[in-house]
């Protein structure tokens, strides 16, 4: 009898190579994932060592980074750099065969919700992507992680990828979300509650009841933000919610090959007795609507908390937590709810897909956005925009008053001119509120996208429970 | 990709906690198609005003700093991106070793495609170590791979762990590519199996 093996084992032991006595392992990489921006100098390197793209048609591109967000985009990038990096993405797609999603096509939008939208991210595969949001595609039960841009030349060239294994994490939520609790809240509680390194070294599984109660978007949100705690991968076993998802999908298996892709995927699971390094359980009841305070993605507090003080910390904390406090410039011991906002940012990797959209709209549905705040709505692909549209969500959106943008990362990290000004407060439901990472001394409090939509109407940080919603 | 066997160098110490790859290179200048020239915007919004002036107290602008070539790191150096532009901008600048606690797994990796030794010591190492660089220039700490040690300046030593392939590679300057196309056979292999038992794939 064989010993009893986790999924991350599963699948680790299906994509080996080639294994060296010291335990190193070449893997192979079923899909891989490309953008413009960690790509220009792997692709370079190839050229350099005459080398071709070993599996074209396993790699998909699409520009996201860099591309702006506004209609006239159509008509080409403004800003020089960012033209040339996506003229280059074109040209590297075209060059080497690969499949391709150009900026005009309405399948283009963020690398991790293109992916799983077209059925290119499947149960059980290896998936990689020179990002580290890559983690996403773990809600398929899919290994998926970010590399950096050597790695995207080893896998671009030999399709697979030199790795020693991780261990394993479990992170159980028991029992039931709270109403106004969604995956965001699960995924920022987990961080608060683990660290930004407490994943260091590990492949999570996220598990319990709570988890299987969620759709495919929540569990994307879920594993997106695997790595702000650290962790390789973050992974949840496929099952029915699964595989209704990718049915149909224009690049998902159909008929026979349906029937003998569900034959395997039905067996990744952990099975019973397997080995965890390190276990994590939260109650679902206890999470609340949580939003970050501070300059890390594990500064999570619930809303109706208040700014702690430096000295509520140990060790290398303390130093680092008055940084976040100047840089945010927050006083100890005023209530989150009292933080004024100047922006509020819809979108991103975390929280572009349409059922974030709906959970916003729910929110703005009949409101205003508040005098003064700035609320930019950006659907993850231009499928998702589409269908926004179709639903009346975008009309939704245009009658608070936000702005309802085209398809990319933008103010995520803010590389396109989507960006924040100086000292600008913005209530966010991307994944980094890192010095900087929305615009040079911006300001980010990272959040579900009902609590951004409802800090949208008030103006400023919200338990989204007070105000009524319908759905829409 | 250059070896690296050993190097006795100026550390400079960021005791800051949790330094992400947005602050060692903000995303300004991941516009770039190339691998060089990112040196000058190492740490740039914590290194330069507004109108690009350096601040005086940043550590890598003072004096006895700007030639280190050892970085001795808070917790968790690294998070974030897998910006592949942190460890090139490290490079580009001198740094050929950052000593930290921990590190974030994918910048880790990354250090070693770049001929760059990330080391993991326990925390009164690195302790240790903070307090030497503090000292500047004059505090020459030394990193034998080879040897699996760092030395501070008044000979205490610290041995450390890593990955015998990982050391192999850096020792040996190797390309990664190179290697795995060694063993294209089995990834032939590879392939063929998969198209009997992933037929959908």
């Amino acid at each position: 009898m064989t010993a009893p093996k986790t999924l991350y084992d599963k699948i680790w032991d299906a994509h080996v190579v080639d294994r060296s006595d010291d335990g190193t392992c070449l893997l192979y990489i079923d899909r891989h994932l490309v953008h413009e921006v960690t790509s220009p100098q792997a692709f370079e390197g190839l050229r350099m060592a005459n080398r071709p793209v070993r599996a074209p048609g396993r790699t998909i591109a699409v520009p996201d980074h860099n591309v702006p967000t506004t209609a006239d985009r159509v008509n080409g990038i403004e800003n020089e750099e960012s033209r040339i990096q996506v003229d280059a993405l074109d040209k590297n797609a075209k060059d080497f065969g690969i499949v391709y999603y150009p900026v005009s096509d309405i399948r283009q939008g963020i690398v991790h919700i293109v992916g799983p939208e077209q059925g290119w991210t499947l149960p059980g595969m290896t998936v990689v992507c020179g990002d580290s949001h890559t983690a996403t595609h773990g809600a398929f039960g899919a290994l998926a992680h970010g590399i950096g841009t050597s790695e995207v030349e080893h896998v671009l060239a030999t399709q697979t990828l030199i790795q020693t294994k991780s261990k394993n994490m479990k992170v159980e939520i028991t029992g039931r979300l709270k109403p106004g609790v969604t995956a965001k809240d699960i995924t920022l509680a987990v961080i608060g509650k683990t660290g930004t390194a407490g994943g260091t070294g590990h492949v999570i599984e996220y598990c319990g009841e709570a988890i299987r109660a969620l759709s495919m978007e929540g569990r994307m949100t879920v594993c997106n933000m695997a790595i702000e705690g650290g962790a390789r991968a973050g992974l949840i076993a496929p099952d029915e919610t699964t595989f209704a998802y990718v049915k149909g999908r224009p690049h998902a298996p159909k008929g026979a090959a349906w029937e003998a892709a569900m034959a395997w995927w039905k067996t990744l699971y952990t099975d019973e007795g397997a080995h965890f390094d390190k276990v994590v359980t939260i109650r679902g009841e206890d999470i609340e609507p949580v939003v970050t305070w501070g300059t890390s993605p594990e500064d999570v507090l619930p809303i109706s908390a208040t700014v702690p003080a430096a000295g509520d910390f140990t060790g290398g904390k303390v130093g680092a937590a008055q940084r976040s406090l100047d840089y945010m410039g927050l006083t100890p011991g005023m209530k989150l709810t009292d933080i004024k906002i100047d922006a509020v940012f819809i979108g991103s990797c975390t929280n572009g897909r349409i059922e974030d959209l709906r959970a916003a709209a729910a929110v703005l549905k009949g409101r205003k956005i508040a005098d003064g705040v700035r609320c930019m709505v950006v659907p993850g692909s231009g499928l998702v925009r589409a269908q926004a549209e179709e639903e009346g969500l975008a009309q939704i959106f245009l009658d608070a008053g936000a702005e309802w943008r085209m398809a990319g990362c933008s103010m995520c990290l803010a590389m396109n001119p989507d960006q924040l000004a100086p000292e600008e407060r913005c209530a966010s439901t991307s994944n980094r509120n890192f010095e900087g990472r929305q615009g040079y001394k911006g300001r980010t409090h990272l959040m579900s996208p009902a609590m951004a939509a409802a800090a949208a109407v008030t103006g400023h940080l919200t338990d989204v429970r007070e105000l009524t919603t319908e759905t829409v | 990709m250059d070896k690296f066997n050993t190097l006795t160098g100026i550390a400079a110490p960021m005791p800051l906690v949790n330094i992400d790859t947005d602050m060692i290179i903000p995303k300004l200048f991941l516009k770039t198609i190339q691998r060089s020239g990112l040196g000058k915007n190492l740490f740039d919004e914590m290194r330069y005003d507004r109108q690009g002036n350096e601040i005086a107290d940043f550590v890598l602008n003072k004096p006895q700093y700007r030639q280190a070539e050892i970085i001795i790191a808070g917790d968790n150096f690294g998070c974030g991106s897998s910006r592949e532009h942190a460890p090139w901008a490290l490079l580009d600048f001198g740094i050929r070793c950052v000593i930290s606690t921990s590190f974030a797994d994918i910048f880790y990796n990354n250090c070693f495609k770049n001929g760059i030794l990330p080391v993991v010591l326990p925390p009164e190492a690195v302790n240790y170590l903070m307090d030497d660089a503090a000292n500047g220039a004059n505090a020459r700490i030394t990193v034998d791979l080879e040897n699996q040690s760092v030395t501070a300046s008044d000979g205490k030593s610290f041995a450390f762990d890593i990955d015998p392939f990982k050391k192999h590679c850096l020792l040996n300057g190797l390309d990664d590519i190179g290697l795995s196309l060694e063993k294209v056979s089995s990834i032939d292999a590879y392939e063929d199996r998969q198209k009997t038992q992933f037929p959908w794939l």
